[in-house]
């Protein structure tokens, strides 16, 4: 099987680089044929993979690749470690990569930069690959950076447009802060585990559930929370937790394809399969689960009011990956891990199919982006109307979809939670649902319903685009509908994560939810609660503000102008750090430089030391002006002093 | 010795062949050219066996040679590397070739005198790291000055005259405090010797004020805060060969100072003052990341962003006592040292990167000034490209060479103190606000003037230069185990020296 991985990982690899590399030569057609093949090849080696480990229940892989460096009797190994989280996980980045690559053919026809972009793609598969399949710390913070620096490329694609370099900058820098905890969380695993093996550092963590470190004077850190707390900041740079979100929106910058691959449904993931992996860890420290958990429900809930002020088709759907973020970090601090990797696989398929639908509008509408532009569009472009609602419903949880099964569990397993500020995230991810169906259903509502708000000529120019973008959408809109039915239980409630996460009995919210799971149908009648009836009745509000009497929201925004004036500014968090930390690192590196540098050290000190040489030397030549009679007066001087002094 | 002197051919090829460069100059720039050319190549190929027949199973100095110099005092010619030392004549000899490539139709004035500068400069640098005798090592360590004086006051730019005399200036007075040094060693010791440095013993005191004498004799060079406003203004004013070698290469001096002499030779002093080398390199690797991002001038910029990165290697190899202090054990401090050592190593590819980089765009616009660009990735994308790799290696991108010994030198340090790490890691973001602002001023954006519409993208030579640098990079960085398996003796056996007391 090593072949199988090592093949799986390469053939994006390779991919990538003959289009970045060659795409001059091979052309075009050359370019997306590459590597449409190379993640294919992923893709077919992926269910190969699947097959193998989780249908024939083969044993969990866990082997060296090659070994990268051996220092003070520490090795860095390059390596794999396959179980059916990794399964799960490569299914989804590659087909969902996949369906990104055939998409793009058609999004990107008339874009310069076209082999540039699918070199691009390529390479984020093979980075996100090695992270999702990584044995060790070192290698997982290699595809932590590399998908990084893949967004960081692809946010800023169209790099004449200010906004988009800006954009790239903001995501980068944001991430850094984010990996800035996480690389101290690694050095922490290291001091204390001796280790950055996975295996070997799950294997110690029960022995060092009581280890204290004494930080700071005085105060006696848990190691084990400590280095959870510090591996989540990593988690809230790359899946974009409150406070560091803000570059999510501005990621919308890059070309729509991305913004379904990188920034919905693979790389903005990240951080909850990191948590889920690190399960071992995490369910030793209840602070961290805690911290976990109110950090989640923020995002999921607040997040969720952006989007109901947001005009941009895509910038509503960043504000709504963001509140599903939450609702999965929120899973995670329940201890419910399943629960939040079930729902990142559903998101990932019903968020890249909206995303990719919005992408199809954007084509249609020639590259306009306000939804006030739109509306009235159902009838010109049925297929993206008909995949864009099946993904809209399971994204706000209607019963029987994918995306219900995943939230409904993280909402009752989060019900359950004894972790200290679960109460408040229940209540949190329960008003998020309607929250959620509102912005959804008004997006919809306005974009594809209503008055058409364009104007003639783009009408006549208004038609369903070419097959490689609808095929997509199709074959994203059956997993969005229809995955949650089949993998909720045994996902949740079977033993499919038997052995790779690590529930302790006290935490296991999902097994007391499971004494009365029977089967999808009694879910979903069990579930006939209070989340669907506040789901249906953000449609109905949706229905009502935006279709029925589309004067009201207008009157509601001139009333509470304020409201809507800071929801506008996304809570001002940009304003802050744009003030605060870039102008301020900005001051404080001039006035390093001219006061520091420049005065101090060489106005004062280098060349003060250059002039007090040359003020001596001035000094010391007119005392040897020459003249006899000087000299004379000196030396009488001189005698009278001494001559008082002695005698 | 049946075997042949190779660290003596390394020394005197490139200086004969500068000699040689210099007497034939009269047959015209392209015969100087090529012959600098085959020497430096020739030169490097010498150099590869010091590597594949070296035994990394030994902490001891091999290829030694020695002979008798001055035997009135003791001094010999006794040269010999080990695996901290031995990696850097390979730097030196690769280098080497890419920067004479680098001066190839660039230079055009007094062009023998400019190659042979660099070939001659080339022997002496190699010098520095095999020198085993004092004297010797004092010898070269003052020689290397003046061929880079002369590069800088010669090729330089508008300011030049005193950015080489500032140069000077303070390295020279740094070495006259390690000449006292050096002779007070030779009066304990009697004789010039290092390695018998490393063996005698000293009173505290005398370890202290021996210790200062040679920080600020390296710590210059490094250089270290407060003593490095001449680096941003020699870079500014050299040309893009005199940069290249000086981040490359000559910043790496001092640093191997501080292993070779004063771990060694003064570990008690070392211990006693270890804070201060600690602070300092702090100051380093944050202050100076701040000025860096205030600068305008690309040159000026990857300076500083030098000097923070030496900021890490000072640190690494100053984090051992506090790790023996805290575990009794120098345990985890070999991945401190090693990091450093792999941090030079790196740092030598990619700040030449970024110099020859600037080079380029300085070759065709005659501006440093990142405000004088913008959309440059317009018209010379293959260009950008090359950029943005050697930025993202500049801000330790795993993946890249940069990344490795930072990674090695934070994990250690972790084990040192928590704080310390905290602060190294604000590098993580200060290194990329730094770095991929510039980029994004210079590569990305429209198109911002005429002069940069009508750049020209990369020829073929700077293609060679960039690519090699590229590979050496990216390799380094996803293999980096050749390196640092050819130091584990030689970084153990100085870990016992450094915390082995040798009071009186």
């Amino acid at each position: 099987m090593e072949y199988v991985y090592l093949g799986a990982v390469l053939g994006p690899l390779l991919g990538a680089i003959i289009a970045g590399f060659f795409g001059k030569f091979i052309g075009r057609e050359g370019a997306h044929t590459v590597t449409i093949f190379g993640v294919g090849v992923a893709f077919i080696l992926s269910l190969i993979t699947f097959n193998h480990i989780v249908l024939n229940g083969a044993p969990i892989y866990n082997e060296t690749v090659y070994t990268w460096l051996i220092s003070d009797g520490i090795t860095f190994e390059i390596g794999f470690l396959v179980d059916s989280l990794t399964a799960m996980m490569m299914l989804v980045v590659t087909f969902v990569s996949l369906m990104v690559h055939i998409y793009t053919i058609g999004y990107m026809r008339d874009d310069p930069g076209y082999q540039r972009f699918f070199s691009y793609i390529s390479l984020f598969t093979f980075s996100m690959l090695m992270l999702v399949m990584a044995n060790n710390f070192m290698q997982l913070f290699f595809g932590w950076e590399a998908v990084g620096l893949v967004s960081y490329l692809l946010i800023g694609f169209w790099f004449k447009r200010p906004t988009a370099t800006y954009a790239k900058l903001k995501a980068f820098l944001v991430n850094r802060v984010g990996d800035f905890g996480f690389i101290l969380g690694i050095a922490a695993i290291l001091m204390y585990f001796d280790s950055l093996d996975y295996a070997t550092v799950f294997a110690a963590a029960p022995a060092m559930a009581d280890a204290t470190a004494k930080i700071a004077v005085g105060t006696e850190w848990s190691v084990i929370t400590m280095i959870c707390i510090l591996l989540f900041i990593g988690a809230m740079g790359k899946s974009a937790q409150v406070p560091l979100h803000v570059w999510l929106p501005d990621s919308m910058e890059g070309p729509t394809p991305i913004s379904a691959l990188i920034h919905a449904a693979t790389m903005v993931t990240a951080g909850i399969f990191l948590v889920a992996r690190m399960s071992p860890l995490y369910e030793f420290s209840e602070v961290a689960l805690s911290f976990v958990m109110v950090i989640g429900a923020i995002t999921a809930l607040f997040m969720g009011f952006l989007g109901i002020v947001q005009n941009d088709i895509k910038r509503v759907i960043a504000y709504s990956t963001l509140s599903q973020l939450g609702y999965m970090t929120v899973a995670l601090g329940a201890s419910a891990y399943a629960a939040g990797i079930f729902h990142l696989m559903t998101h990932a398929f019903f968020k890249a199919l909206l995303f990719l639908a919005a992408g199809s509008v954007i084509i249609a509408m020639h590259h306009e982006q306000n939804i006030f532009k739109m509306g009235g569009l159902k009838k010109y472009l049925p297929i993206t109307y008909w995949c864009m609602f099946i993904g809209a419903i399971a994204l706000i949880g209607f019963p029987g979809m994918s995306g219900f099964f995943s939230k409904d569990a993280i909402i009752e397993a989060v019900k359950l939670s004894t972790v200290p500020g679960a109460e408040f995230a229940y209540w949190a991810v329960l008003l998020g649902v309607f929250v959620t169906a509102l912005y959804t259903f008004r997006m919809f509502f306005i974009v594809f319903h209503g008055k058409e708000r364009f104007d003639k000529h783009t009408r006549e120019h208004l038609h369903e685009p070419s097959k490689v973008v609808t095929l997509p959408l199709i074959l994203l809109a059956i997993p969005s509908a229809l995955i949650g039915f089949v993998a909720i239980g045994p996902l949740l409630f079977g033993d499919y994560f038997n052995e790779v996460i690590t529930v302790l009995p006290e935490h296991d919210v999902l097994a007391k939810l499971g004494e009365y799971y029977t089967g999808p149908f009694a879910f979903i009648l069990y579930g006939l609660g209070w989340p669907v009836f506040l789901a249906l009745a953000g449609v109905a509000v949706a229905w009502f503000l935006y279709v029925k009497r589309p004067d009201i929201p207008e009157k509601i925004k001139q009333r509470c102008s304020g409201l809507h004036d800071f929801m506008s500014r996304a809570y001002g968090f940009d304003a802050f750090n744009d003030s605060f930390f870039a102008g301020g690192s900005r001051g404080l590196g001039r006035f390093f430089w001219k006061e520091g540098d420049a005065k101090l050290i060489d106005g004062v000190m280098v060349n003060g030391t250059a002039n007090a040489v040359g003020h001596i030397a001035k000094f010391i030549r007119y005392v040897q002006s020459g003249y006899l009679y000087h000299y004379a007066f000196v030396m009488i001087i001189g005698l009278l002093l001494m001559l008082t002094f002695f005698v | 010795m049946s075997e042949l002197p190779l660290l003596s051919i390394v020394i005197w090829l490139p200086i004969i062949g500068g000699l040689l460069v210099l007497a034939v100059q009269k047959a015209g720039d392209d015969a100087v050219r090529w012959l600098s050319l085959g020497v430096a190549i020739l030169t490097f190929l010498i150099s590869l066996p010091l590597f594949s027949k070296f035994d990394t199973s030994i902490y001891q100095m091999q290829f030694v040679e020695l002979h008798s110099w001055i035997p009135a005092f003791n001094i010999n010619y006794n040269l010999g590397v080990d695996g901290i030392s031995m990696p850097f004549i390979l730097l030196t000899t690769f280098i080497t070739v890419l920067t004479i490539l680098a001066g190839w139709e660039v230079i055009k004035k007094k062009t023998a005198q400019y190659m042979a500068a660099f070939l001659i400069m080339e022997g002496l640098m190699i010098g520095v790291f095999c020198a085993l005798d004092g004297v010797l090592f004092y010898v070269f360590w003052e020689a290397m000055l003046i061929p880079m004086f002369i590069i800088i006051g010669v090729w330089g730019g508008e300011n030049r005259v005193y950015a080489a005399i500032k140069f000077f200036l303070y390295t020279f007075l740094g070495s006259v405090l390690l000449l006292i040094a050096i002779i007070y060693l030779f009066f304990q010791t009697g004789n010039f010797s290092i390695l018998d440095f490393h063996d005698v013993k000293l009173t505290l005191t005398a370890q202290i004020l021996i210790f200062l004498a040679f920080l600020v004799a390296f710590g210059v060079k490094v250089p270290m805060w407060p003593v490095h406003t001449w680096l941003p203004d020699a870079h500014v004013e050299a040309p893009t060969g005199g940069s290249v070698v000086l981040a490359a290469i000559m910043l790496k001096m001092g640093a191997y100072g501080f292993v070779r002499f004063m771990l060694p030779i003064t570990p008690d002093a070392s211990s006693e003052l270890d804070w201060l080398i600690i602070s300092l390199s702090l100051i380093a690797i944050i202050y100076i990341a701040f000025v860096a991002l205030a600068q305008d001038d690309m040159k000026k910029l990857i300076a500083y962003s030098s000097i923070s990165h030496m900021g890490f290697v000072t640190l690494g190899f100053y984090i051992v006592y506090l790790i023996y202090d805290r575990t009794g054990s120098v345990a985890g401090a070999a991945m401190g040292v090693e990091g450093a050592l792999v941090q030079m190593v790196s740092h030598g590819f990619i700040s030449g990167a970024l110099f020859l980089c600037v080079g380029v765009l300085y070759d065709r616009m005659h501006s440093r000034s990142i405000s004088a660009y913008g959309g440059v990735v317009n018209t010379m994308p293959v260009f950008a490209a090359f950029f943005v790799l050697f930025a993202m290696a500049n801000i330790g991108l795993p993946g890249t060479s940069g990344f490795v010994g930072e990674f090695m030198i934070i994990l250690a340090t972790f084990k040192a103190n928590f704080w310390l790490a905290l602060l190294a890691a604000t590098t993580l973001i200060l290194g990329a606000a730094y770095t991929l602002w510039m980029v994004k001023r210079v590569i990305f954006g429209e198109v911002a003037n005429d002069q940069v519409a009508a750049l020209k993208d990369v020829n073929n030579r700077e293609f060679f230069i960039l690519g090699i640098l590229a590979i050496c990079v990216l390799w380094l960085g996803v293999y980096p185990a050749p390196l640092v398996d050819v130091m584990h003796p030689s970084v153990d056996h100085l870990l016992q020296q450094a915390v082995q007391s040798k009071l009186l």
